[in-house]
């Protein structure tokens, strides 16, 4: 009576087990995959030209993506100070003001807004900012991607702010500090490395969006000066250099995911360190 | 509030001038800006259902519901109808849950279930990493080289074994909804991996005791008695990926080829809702033809917006239950 599991079971059990062990490397090497392959042929067609030079009209060979680099920056620092400010003060509301009703309802309206896909966000931009102005620009462009950055905004503040001890609160509090002082001096530089963490995050996911940016910010070949010419931006790049038939862009658009993908996964990296690091973390 | 302690100690103070010295409190100031803020995230949703429904009105006018169910999308003569994209739409995202599920769910088992908590906890990370790549770099490699890949390796393959099936039939050129597919299905992975490993870790301990303890094997216990319990939070996120893959604009529109018809099969190229935006929006003329691609905007909102209400729901009453 000492083999109790039929050996047919024992062989469903394992190659079942290996089986899923299988799916997740596979769903791993996908990831290494893109890295090595972004890396091999990213590194081989970056040069200094690349960060320094204007695109090359079409035909001529050369030429780099300074002005796109400046774009995606102008870009993702108009759409940080729209986004972040709103979002966190919204996360401040939810977490340390608000009654229960209302605070479903704008939890609700907020996971909405960060379900809607991102070309749906690039249409509203274009009604608001782009027919009123009647151009595309870098400020339609910053708008797009602000409103992107609200919802994570709001759901990381309140979340990080919860996480905050309750005793921190009272003790201000019984030091005879008002609410908002209380909040503004110790609450929220208690979780101000998750916060931080968040918003790079945060800012990590819009500086990839290419979708919303296609009728806001458009494109240029060219230096634009201000914030209500059309922009070039990394992304927007990739896009099109990728979609032409020209092989000296498409070595470009390489270059550009590359440069993209590294910024984007550097940040992702670093703060996903902090935030699991942090004392949020440890509390869960 | 604590300044009502000092009302009483100072009698008949106008109403104007309580106001002003609560607001240079800060109290309340900080209360109305913050809650100014969360307004304005209602506002911004509000304004956005309507500017989308206005915007597309020319549109409901002229057509009526005849645009959702009509295939005939001719720019030049006017004539616009909404059912290939909504067609291509839902094709490609079908075709990479029918890929991404059996791949996601498995992974996630071995997550929660098999690896130790250290390797799992890495492998995770790694995987939500993949969430962060952008779309257009999945788009990049979904051009140069998945579509190689599904040409010269797969293609032959689905043709000689299943060619006689309307689906696999026709020729290839590359972009298709196949490739759009099996690029959504990477992308969307990483989302059933990491909520289903979530929901599979909220199941209690206990039950997985007790089916060992009665001699069940390591696989009969996740397979009926884990799975079972966590099975609303995978569909949840099921649910999750879905609503993702309705919405991704980029890499699809690099790889499913743009062209506006209803074929059976996988290999032809098409078109879906988010690409067909992407495309023609910027160029379009005419109050009509902005109107028409306006109104797909509206759609491809009220689509994601329901699915992804279903996988909040679905997600949350797993947790809870777990909890």
């Amino acid at each position: 009576m000492g083999n109790t599991i039929s050996s047919r079971r024992r062989v469903i059990n394992a190659v079942m087990l290996s089986l899923s062990g299988l799916c997740t490397l596979l769903v791993i090497g996908v990831l290494f995959f893109i890295l090595g392959y972004l890396m091999f042929h990213g590194l081989k067609s970056l040069n200094l030209a690349f960060f320094t030079k204007l695109p090359k009209p079409a035909g001529e060979t050369g030429g780099g993506m300074a002005n796109a680099i400046v774009g995606s920056g102008k870009i993702i620092l108009l759409a940080t100070c729209i986004g972040v400010p709103i979002g966190f003060l919204a996360g401040v509301f939810l977490a340390e003001y608000s009654g229960k009703t209302f605070a479903f309802l704008i939890r609700y309206t907020v996971d909405l807004l960060n379900g809607v896909p991102s070309i749906v966000i690039g249409i509203f931009a274009y009604a608001m900012v782009v027919k009123p102005m009647k151009h595309f620009s870098a400020l339609a462009g910053g708008v797009a991607l602000g409103i992107m950055m609200i919802p994570i905004a709001v759901r990381t503040t309140e979340e990080f702010l919860r996480a905050v001890p309750n005793p921190l609160r009272e003790g201000a509090m019984a030091l005879g500090a008002t609410k908002a002082r209380t909040i503004f001096t110790i609450v929220i530089p208690a979780a101000i490395s998750g916060l931080t963490s968040g918003m790079m995050l945060n800012l990590a996911r819009v500086a990839g969006e290419t979708a919303p940016l296609l009728f806001t910010a458009l494109g240029n070949m060219f230096w634009s000066r201000g914030w209500s010419q059309p922009t070039a931006t990394l992304p927007v790049m990739i896009y099109n250099y990728a979609i032409s038939p020209d092989e000296d862009l498409h070595q470009q658009a390489w270059a550009a995911g590359f440069v993209l993908l590294t910024l984007v996964l550097v940040i992702n990296v670093t703060a996903r360190l902090v935030i699991n690091r942090g004392p949020a973390a440890a509390r869960r | 509030m604590a300044s009502s302690t000092y009302i009483a100690n100072i009698p008949r103070r106008s109403g104007v001038r309580v106001l002003y010295d609560r607001l240079r409190g800060g109290d309340e100031i900080a209360y109305l800006v913050t809650l100014a803020c969360a307004v304005a995230t209602l506002l911004i949703v509000a304004l956005l259902v309507g500017e989308l429904w206005i915007n597309s009105q020319p549109t409901v006018k002229t057509f009526g519901w005849h645009f959702l169910t009509s295939s005939r999308w001719d720019p030049n003569s006017g004539n616009f109808g909404a059912l290939p994209f909504i067609y291509g739409t839902c094709v490609t995202s079908f075709l990479a849950l029918l890929i991404a599920i059996p791949l996601g769910v498995a992974a996630s088992v071995f997550l929660a279930e098999m690896a130790p908590p250290k390797l799992s906890n890495i492998l995770t990370f790694l995987i939500e990493l993949l969430a962060a790549v952008p779309s257009v770099i999945y788009g990049l490699l979904g051009i140069f080289i998945l579509v190689p890949l599904i040409r010269d390796y797969l293609v032959p393959v689905l043709t000689k074994l299943f060619g006689y099936l309307p689906i696999f039939s026709g020729d290839f050129y590359g972009v298709s909804f196949l490739s759009a597919g099996m690029v959504l299905a990477i992308m969307v992975v990483p989302f059933i991996v990491s909520v289903s490993r979530e929901v599979l870790l909220a199941v209690p301990t206990d039950q997985r005791e007790a089916a060992l303890a009665l001699g069940a094997t390591k696989w009969e216990t996740t397979w009926q008695i884990v799975i079972p319990n966590a099975l609303t939070g995978i569909f949840g996120s099921i649910f999750l990926a879905l609503a993702r893959a309705l919405g991704e604009t980029m890499a699809v529109t690099m790889v499913i080829g743009n062209t506006p018809k209803i074929t059976a099969s996988l290999l032809s190229p098409g078109y879906s809702i988010a690409a067909v935006i992407a495309n023609e929006f910027a160029e379009a003329s005419g109050d009509l033809y902005v109107s028409s691609l306006m109104f797909l905007g509206l759609v491809l909102f009220g689509l994601t917006i329901i699915i992804n209400a279903v996988a909040r729901i679905l997600i949350l009453t797993t947790q809870k239950r777990g909890a």
